[in-house]
Order: C-alpha cells, then sequence, then structure tokens
C-alpha cells in the first residue's frame, strides 16, 4: 500500500501529539503506556502526554489509519491487557512528509539569518 | 482514586469509553503511581475534562457537516420542517406572551397581589363607582385594609409647556401613590399633605417627554390645569401606567364636606391595599357587611346598594379574557396541528432512512453514533425553525396590543418574554427528538442486516398507523380552528349589522373641552359655542355642525335617573337614563331622526320652560300609550317638559344594551351645575375629507379661544370601526391560523398518501397485472384519504362544540351548533383532504405493472 502524495500532505501539519507518537511507534510496537514514556523520554520530559490525550490521539489515527493495533497480544502475563500499536506504510509516509516539512522551515529559518541560540 | 477516574471517564463519548476504558486507566494508573491524592485528583480532572470536551465538539462539527449533507440531499424536508417549528413556535410565543402579559405579569405596583379595587354593587350593576360619602364611611368602618385610596377622571387642559393640551388627568386622594408603593422616577409622588395649599400635579412619563421634553429641571414649574395653577412635584417612572395607559397626570382629589352629602352621586372608584393576613374574599364579606349597614341608615338612597372587592388583576371583562383564551386556544391547536406534521415528517424520513442506516450500521456504525446524528440533525432543523418562529413572534407581538385589556394598569403593547420562547423552543426540540430519534432507536434495535434484506416494507405497517392517527389529529385541529374563526366572523357581522342609530358617513368630530373654571356660566359657553358654530357651519362644503357632552359609544356613562311627579329615583334600574347637554342641530347633524316634536332651539334658555328632547325607548317606558310630547319628568335636579321625541341610538356601544337617552339644551342648567356635562364634543358633517376640513376648524378654535386645545380628532366611522377592532384583530389572526392549520392538514395527508402509495407500488402492480381498472384504484387511494378526513370531520366537530360554548360570551346571535359554519368548515377539510389526495391517487393509477414488479 503505497500512499499518494496528495492523500498524505492533506495531514500536514501535524498535531505535536500526533508526530510524537508517530516517532515512538518507529522504532517498533508499542503499547500505550510505553508511548506516553517513549515521548516523554525523547523529549527529554518536556511532553508528558496524558492518558486521555494518547488515546484521544490514538482513537483518531487508527481511524485515519495512521497507526494500526496489532491483534497479536504481548506474552508476559502483566501485559494481557494491554493493547499495541504499530505505525502504518501511510503513517510512516505521514511522518517523513512531516518531517520533510520541518527540514524545510528550518532551512528556511537559517537562510534568513535567524539562529537558534540567543546572542 | 482510580473509582473517580474511571467515574470521569464516563464524560466521553460512548464509543470511546468502551472501545479505550482499560487503556485509559491502566495508563493514568501508571503515570500517577506513587503520587499525592490531590495531585492525582487533579490530573484525573485535567486529563479528562478538556480531552473529553474536545471530543464532543469534534464530534458535533462531524455530525453537524452530515446533518448538513443530508439536508442539502432533501431541501424539501428540511424546508417544511423549518416552516412549520417556526410556526409552532412563532404562534405561541405571540399567543402566550399576550397571555403571561395579561394574566400573569405581575403588575407594576409594590406585592400587587394584595391591592384590590373596591365597588358598589347594585342587582343592575355587578361593578359601580363609589360617592363621597360612602367612600368616608367605608373606609372609616373597614379593618381590611392597610390603605384605601380613591380615583376619578377628568380631563383638563393642560397650559405650560409646549402647546395646549388636553389631558386625562387622574384626581386621586393623595394616599394613591402610597397605596400603590411605587416611588417617583423624579421629585415625588402625591402626599397625604397635598390635600391642602397650592394644588399640585405628577407628571406620567410620557407626558414628561412629549410636553416637557424630559427636563429634569420640570419639578417646581407652574402650570396651569384647565385655568387653575398646579405646581408640578413629580414624574412617576414608565411602568407606572394607574388606573390605566394613557393617564397623563395625577392631581390630588379633595372632598368637601357637602360632597359627602349626595350618596347616589356616585363618580369615584376605590383602590386598597389588604392587611397581612386578608384575603380578597374577607375583605369582600367586611364591606358587605358594611355596606349593609350603611343601607340601613340611608334606605332611600342606598337600598340594595351593597359593595364589591375585586383584585387588581382580576378587573379583566369576560369577553376581553375571551378573546385571550381563544386566542391561546388556536395557538396550542396549531402547536398540535405542528407537532403531528413534525411526527409525522420525521416519521417518514426515519422510515426512508431505514436502508441507509442498515448500510451504515454494517459498514460498522455504532447504534450510539447514528443516534447521536439523527439528534443533531432534528435538533439543528428544530433551532432553526425556532429562529424563524421568533422572528415571527417579534413580527406578530405588537399587533396584538389591540388585545390587551384597557382596564389594566399596564403599557399598551406586550413584550415578547423570555420564559414563554424558551418553552415554545423546548416544546419544538423534544417534539423533534421523540419524533425525529424514536424511530430510529427502534431501527436500531433490530438487526440491521434483516432490515437491509427488508427494504423498507417491514416497519410500513405500525409506522402508517401512526401516521393516520396524526393525520387525523392534524384534521381535527384545523376543523376547530375553522368553526370557531367561522362563528366568530358570523358574531361580528352580527355586531356590524347593528344599527348604531345615527348616520356613519361624511362625519368628523374633535373635542374642545372648556375648563369649567374659565367658562362658569351659560352666557360666557354661548359665546363660544355660537361663535364656533357659526363659523364652522358657514365654511363650504359643511352641512350641519353641533356639539354635544358626549359621542354615543366614547362616553357610555353619564347616567341619571328620571322619573315621574317629581320624584328623581335613584340611577338604577328602569330609571336610569343617559343623559346628554346638545347645541341646536346635534339630530339633524348626527342624521337621528326627529319622531316627534321639535328639536333644541335657541330660544331654549335659562329663562324659558325647562326642556328635553327623548328618545323612543323613554317615552315608550313612561307613557307607552300616550303622546309624550308636554309630559313632565324629572332629572338631574330639575323638572322638564318633552319637547321632542328622537329614535334610539347605542350609547353603550353595539355589543351592549343601552339606556333610553334624555337630550337637554346646553343653556338649560344652572351656573355652577352639572359642569361634567358641558358639550365638548364638535361633531361636523361634510363630504370634504378630514385632511381638508381640520385646519379651518382648528383656525376657528384658536380665534374663539387661543388657549383651547383640539383633541380626539376621528371620524364617526373610526369610532365604530373600534367598537369591533379588537374582534377584528382577533379574527384575523383566528383565521390566519385556521388557515394555516388546514394547509398543514393538508400537507399531512398528501404526505401519508404519496407515502401508501409508494409503499404499496409492487401490489398496486399485481392489481394491475391481474385486470384491476385504473378508476378502482383511483378510487381506493381516495376513498383512503376520505375515510381519515371523515374521522378528524367528526372529531373535530365535537371538540369545536365544546369549545365554543366555553367562549359563549363571544358569540353574538350565533349558536355553536350554528350548521352552515360547521357545514362550510367541514366541507374546507374535505376539499383539503381531495386536493391532498390528488398527486398520490394519480400516481397509483399510472403504476406500469411491469416496472413495479420488476423494482423490489
Amino acid at each position: 500500500m503505497t500512499a499518494n502524495r496528495d492523500d498524505v500532505d492533506d495531514f500536514l501539519p501535524l498535531p505535536p501529539a500526533t508526530f510524537h507518537i508517530l516517532l515512538a511507534l518507529v522504532e517498533g510496537e508499542r503499547h500505550g503506556y510505553a508511548i506516553i514514556q517513549d515521548v516523554e523520554a525523547r523529549t527529554d520530559g518536556e511532553l508528558r502526554l496524558s492518558a486521555g490525550t494518547l488515546y484521544r490521539s490514538v482513537a483518531r489515527m487508527v481511524e485515519q489509519g495512521l497507526i494500526a493495533e496489532v491483534v497479536k497480544r504481548a506474552t508476559r502475563q502483566d501485559d494481557e491487557r494491554r493493547r499495541y500499536y504499530r505505525i502504518t506504510p501511510l503513517g510512516t509516509s505521514v511522518a517523513r512528509a512531516e518531517m520533510r516539512r520541518l527540514t524545510q522551515l528550518v532551512r528556511l529559518a537559517r537562510a534568513s539569518g535567524l539562529s537558534p541560540e540567543t546572542t | 482514586m482510580t473509582r473517580f477516574y474511571r467515574a470521569l471517564l464516563r464524560l466521553y463519548p460512548g464509543s470511546f469509553r468502551r472501545e479505550y476504558e482499560g487503556e485509559l486507566s491502566a495508563a493514568f494508573v501508571q503515570r500517577v503511581h506513587g503520587r499525592s491524592a490531590a495531585y492525582t485528583f487533579l490530573a484525573a480532572l485535567g486529563d479528562v475534562v478538556p480531552n473529553a470536551v474536545a471530543m464532543h465538539v469534534e464530534i458535533l462539527g462531524r455530525d453537524l457537516r452530515f446533518a448538513a449533507r443530508a439536508v442539502m440531499r432533501a431541501p424539501g424536508f428540511a424546508i417544511t420542517t423549518i416552516l412549520v417549528v417556526a410556526l409552532g413556535v412563532g404562534a405561541n410565543t405571540a399567543a402566550f406572551s399576550l397571555a403571561d402579559f395579561v394574566f400573569l405579569r405581575p403588575l407594576p405596583f409594590h406585592e400587587p397581589d394584595r391591592l384590590v379595587k373596591l365597588w358598589q354593587r347594585t342587582p343592575d350593576y355587578g361593578q359601580m363607582e363609589l360617592s363621597p360619602g360612602n367612600y368616608r364611611d367605608w373606609k372609616a368602618a373597614s379593618r381590611s385594609f392597610s390603605g384605601f385610596a380613591v380615583y376619578s377622571f377628568q380631563a383638563a387642559n393642560l397650559v405650560g409647556g409646549s402647546e395646549p393640551r388636553r389631558l386625562d388627568v387622574v384626581k386621586a386622594t393623595p394616599d394613591l401613590h402610597q397605596v400603590l408603593g411605587v416611588p417617583a422616577l423624579i421629585g415625588r409622588p402625591l402626599a397625604p399633605a397635598d390635600s391642602e395649599g397650592v394644588p399640585v400635579v405628577v407628571l406620567s412619563y410620557a407626558l414628561w417627554q412629549t410636553q416637557f421634553g424630559g427636563d429634569p429641571g420640570v419639578i417646581g414649574r407652574a402650570v396651569r390645569l384647565d385655568g387653575t395653577p398646579h405646581t408640578i412635584v413629580g414624574v412617576m417612572p414608565a411602568t407606572f401606567n394607574f388606573p390605566q395607559s394613557g393617564t397623563d397626570a395625577w392631581t390630588p382629589l379633595v372632598f368637601r364636606e357637602e360632597n359627602y352629602e349626595d350618596r347616589t352621586d356616585t363618580y369615584i372608584t376605590g383602590i386598597a391595599r389588604l392587611r397581612d393576613g386578608v384575603s380578597t374574599v374577607q375583605a369582600r364579606n367586611e364591606m358587605i357587611g358594611i355596606a349593609a349597614q350603611l343601607a340601613k341608615a340611608y334606605p332611600a338612597e342606598l337600598e340594595d346598594v351593597s359593595a364589591w372587592v375585586l383584585g387588581l388583576r382580576d378587573e379583566v371583562s369576560s369577553s376581553a379574557r375571551m378573546l385571550v383564551l381563544a386566542l391561546c386556544g388556536a395557538a396550542l391547536c396549531i402547536l398540535l396541528l405542528a407537532c403531528a406534521n413534525l411526527a409525522s415528517l420525521f416519521l417518514v424520513r426515519a422510515t426512508s432512512r431505514v436502508r441507509e442506516l442498515a448500510v451504515r450500521t454494517a459498514l460498522g456504525a455504532g447504534r450510539e453514533q447514528i443516534i447521536r446524528q439523527l439528534v443533531t440533525e432534528s435538533v439543528t432543523l428544530s433551532v432553526f425553525g425556532g429562529v424563524v418562529g421568533i422572528a415571527v413572534a417579534w413580527a406578530t407581538v405588537p399587533l396584538l396590543a389591540r388585545l390587551v385589556p384597557q382596564s389594566l394598569p399596564l403599557a399598551a403593547s406586550p413584550t415578547i418574554d423570555a420564559r414563554v420562547l424558551a418553552f415554545a423552543f423546548a416544546l419544538m426540540i423534544v417534539t423533534g427528538l421523540v419524533f425525529g430519534v424514536g424511530p430510529a432507536i427502534g431501527a436500531g434495535k433490530s438487526n440491521g442486516l434483516e432490515l437491509l434484506r427488508a427494504g423498507t416494507r417491514t416497519t410500513g405497517g405500525r409506522t402508517r398507523r401512526v401516521r393516520a392517527a396524526l393525520v387525523v389529529i392534524e384534521i381535527s385541529a384545523s376543523v376547530v380552528l375553522l368553526i370557531l374563526s367561522g362563528l366568530l366572523i358570523r358574531s361580528v357581522w352580527n355586531i356590524q349589522a347593528r344599527d348604531p342609530g345615527f348616520h356613519t358617513q361624511h362625519l368628523l368630530t374633535l373635542r374642545t373641552a372648556l375648563p369649567p373654571a374659565k367658562y362658569d356660566s351659560v352666557a360666557r359657553r354661548e359665546q363660544y359655542y355660537e361663535r364656533v358654530l357659526a363659523r364652522v357651519r358657514a365654511l363650504p362644503g359643511v352641512e350641519r355642525a353641533a356639539f354635544i357632552t358626549g359621542l354615543p359609544m366614547v362616553m357610555r356613562g353619564g347616567i341619571w335617573g328620571a322619573g315621574l311627579n317629581g320624584v328623581e329615583p335613584p340611577r338604577t334600574g328602569s330609571h336610569s337614563v343617559s343623559l346628554r347637554f346638545v347645541t341646536t342641530g346635534y339630530f339633524s347633524a348626527m342624521d337621528i331622526p326627529l319622531r316627534r316634536g321639535r328639536d333644541v332651539e335657541n330660544s331654549d334658555t335659562q329663562k324659558s320652560l325647562f326642556i328635553a328632547v327623548v328618545s323612543e325607548s323613554f317615552a315608550k317606558r313612561h307613557w307607552p300609550d300616550e303622546d309624550p310630547i308636554g309630559k313632565r319628568f324629572s332629572v338631574a335636579f330639575s323638572e322638564r317638559t318633552v319637547a321632542g321625541v328622537v329614535a334610539d341610538v347605542r350609547v353603550r356601544g353595539l355589543e351592549q344594551e343601552s339606556e333610553p337617552q334624555v337630550y337637554i339644551p346646553y343653556r338649560q342648567v344652572e351656573d355652577g351645575s352639572l359642569v361634567g356635562y358641558l358639550p365638548k364634543d364638535l361633531v361636523v358633517r361634510s363630504e370634504l375629507p378630514a385632511s381638508a376640513l381640520l385646519p379651518s376648524l382648528r383656525a376657528i378654535v384658536k380665534e374663539a379661544d387661543p388657549e383651547q386645545p383640539v383633541s380626539h380628532v376621528r371620524t364617526i366611522a373610526q369610532i365604530l370601526e373600534g367598537e369591533t377592532a379588537s374582534r377584528l384583530t382577533q379574527l384575523r389572526l383566528l383565521m390566519t391560523l385556521a388557515i394555516v392549520g388546514l394547509l398543514i392538514a393538508g400537507v399531512g395527508i398528501h404526505g401519508l398518501l404519496s407515502f401508501t402509495v409508494s409503499r404499496r407500488i409492487p401490489e398496486l402492480g399485481v392489481r394491475r397485472a391481474l385486470g384491476a381498472q385504473v378508476g378502482g384504484i383511483v378510487r381506493h387511494v381516495l376513498g383512503e384519504g376520505l375515510r381519515l378526513a371523515v374521522a378528524g370531520v367528526v372529531v373535530g366537530v365535537g371538540l369545536a362544540y365544546v369549545a365554543a360554548r366555553g367562549m359563549g360570551a363571544l358569540l353574538s346571535e350565533v349558536k355553536p351548533e350554528d350548521p352552515a359554519t360547521i357545514g362550510v368548515s367541514a366541507a374546507l377539510c374535505f376539499a383539503t383532504a381531495i386536493l391532498g389526495c390528488v398527486r398520490p391517487a394519480i400516481r397509483a393509477a399510472r403504476v406500469d405493472p411491469i416496472q413495479a414488479l420488476r423494482s423490489d
């Protein structure tokens, strides 16, 4: 399933939470709380998703086809109840597109002589 | 704490909650692990509330977009629904705003529920003014009231302010404002000390605005009322309209000892405040007892005179009350019709969408999502309709001002009340919900696949019966409306057909009320009247002109007792006459036929024989078989000889019986006596339009007396129109409602039969294939429509009969079972029903057997 460029662009710009969730799932399948932890670690504690925000995003992303629930459940006892999610090809395309968009943006900012450090 | 979080989760949309409940809780528990209870509590709130709100908003937005698309696909349905809702909301908001204004909203006084009016009561008159003597004794003896004031009406000419003006003044004992408990807007209201010293006047807000430009410095300024200097001490707020709207000013009413003497001179009305814990009935009983004692003390004057106490709000005549109630009833009928039609519309829509809903269910849409979608749709339509309805009500309510009884201390124009609006709105939304969503819930319960397989046919039977019942309700409601408006139309026709007793065309009237203090003798008045009349009669195009105390249907009182043999009996029962002073030429100006004898003449002076011209009914009452000319009788402190007999006129208006009339030459009165009866209304017979005549008339008055205001300019035809104005207003409203109701019923019948026919196309196809004639099929469809119409008409006629008997007070010379009205109404309903049948019948007749059998 290869995503059409136009379909992908319809998702941009991505809400930050969505982008972070996609990034968390690029490395592999994860359950909900693992996503929260991953995002928190990746952002040095700056972005702490609440359970509600996470699952609201998850529900929408499943509907949009960016991620999918993994039917196979984890084998460990305490994870029995948990649902795992994986990124879909569309999700990957969208994450890439967002990345391109952001890179482009940063490049434009640099070209205008702006630097991230305050002097 | 987890339990608290789980409870909070109920804020989320159900489908989301069910799907992710376990995950949400698990993630939340891990996140707050080891934190304090307070942190957990706040975190739970901060987590769930914003997210839940955001989700609901998202879904609502999606549903609204979906609803908009669905509405666009069926614009006819949307427009019909919006119109029906608008009609229901509009009609009811308007009618109930009026009812609320007249019956329910608190009057603008302090504790208005404890205010009562006091009247004398005789076997002939349920409510009659008091005499000062009775007021004094009633007030001294009663224990029921914490305050008891009286007032009387008086018109006065105001000089001072922008230009001379005629005012409707209320003279009240100075404790009036205290009894009502309303403070002045600026300055002060009347106070007990005002009974002495320089006369004072309190202005109404409207007079202050128009005559004094709203100048706050008006307090302390001197003005002249009928020539007497008065000091302005206060201005009342705009909401203060006591005793009725249009009152311009209040001045102190002061009684002198001699005012207490004549107990039959009744001209003041009592207003009192009940003491704590005293009910109106208790006060009434006390006053009846006091009146009975007075009747014993003054048997000659007060025989049969009792007392009556009435809550201020109850001061509404039964016919005025009925006008408003009938309107509310009609509005309820429309609401019923609107609800029935909405129900019908939503039902058929839900039925036609069963397949769509089944497809969506099969594609994975939850029942909750579908119901939510339908709720959004029907509420959206209802809200649109409601907004249009409010606009309708906004436009209509001011038109209802004529239905506000004038006897109430209210401003004339009712306003839309937010509570009524909210009620009508809520009703419409509930209707939309019940009928828009109910069927969907039923549909949602059944198995989606089954529905998909069955198409539209399975749910047809029950829906059809419900819709048939709704059509019957619609027809009967419109029959009720038609019959009631028909009866009222006939009543108005009957009233309009009554002969007022005078010719009504080409008569212009205006009022120049002379201040009695300035015009204190017959000689001075004679100068004015003769000068004005001579010049008016000389105007080109003017045929005749005259002055009278008060025009018929405008001045309804002026009642005296008249008797034979030098006895002047009380003004009640078979003695009463309506008394008027006239100049020469009054009867010919009004075209009141002179039956015998002569008109009033210029030679009838204070020095000549005191004469009177009487009406036929008066002559017949006293001298049934004799020639009345030359007969003598006593009225208003003098003995008179009958000089002429004229035809009767309807002094009390077209709807009431009038007393016999006695006309007296204006010169034949003692100076200073009967000053309330000075001729003030000028009638001018001319074929010229009022606009052409008026400037010359004003100039003539101004030349005769520059300080004399001209007021009440109108034609006699306008006065007569005023007689039926409130009825006509109500009638137009009822008719509009009836026609609208009929249309709704027609649409309902059409919708039902179209639905039936489309559902039965395969069956009709089979019939045709088996050789049924087109005529038979058309008859079949028409028959169904007519059966519903018959059922509706039968129910409607029964209901209308009950309603018409309830409003008997409004019916004039027409019976509730009037066959013509019922016949016409029923015929109209049948005609509508047949019209509604036509298209479905044609469609049924055109069914092609082959296609019909193939289609399903």
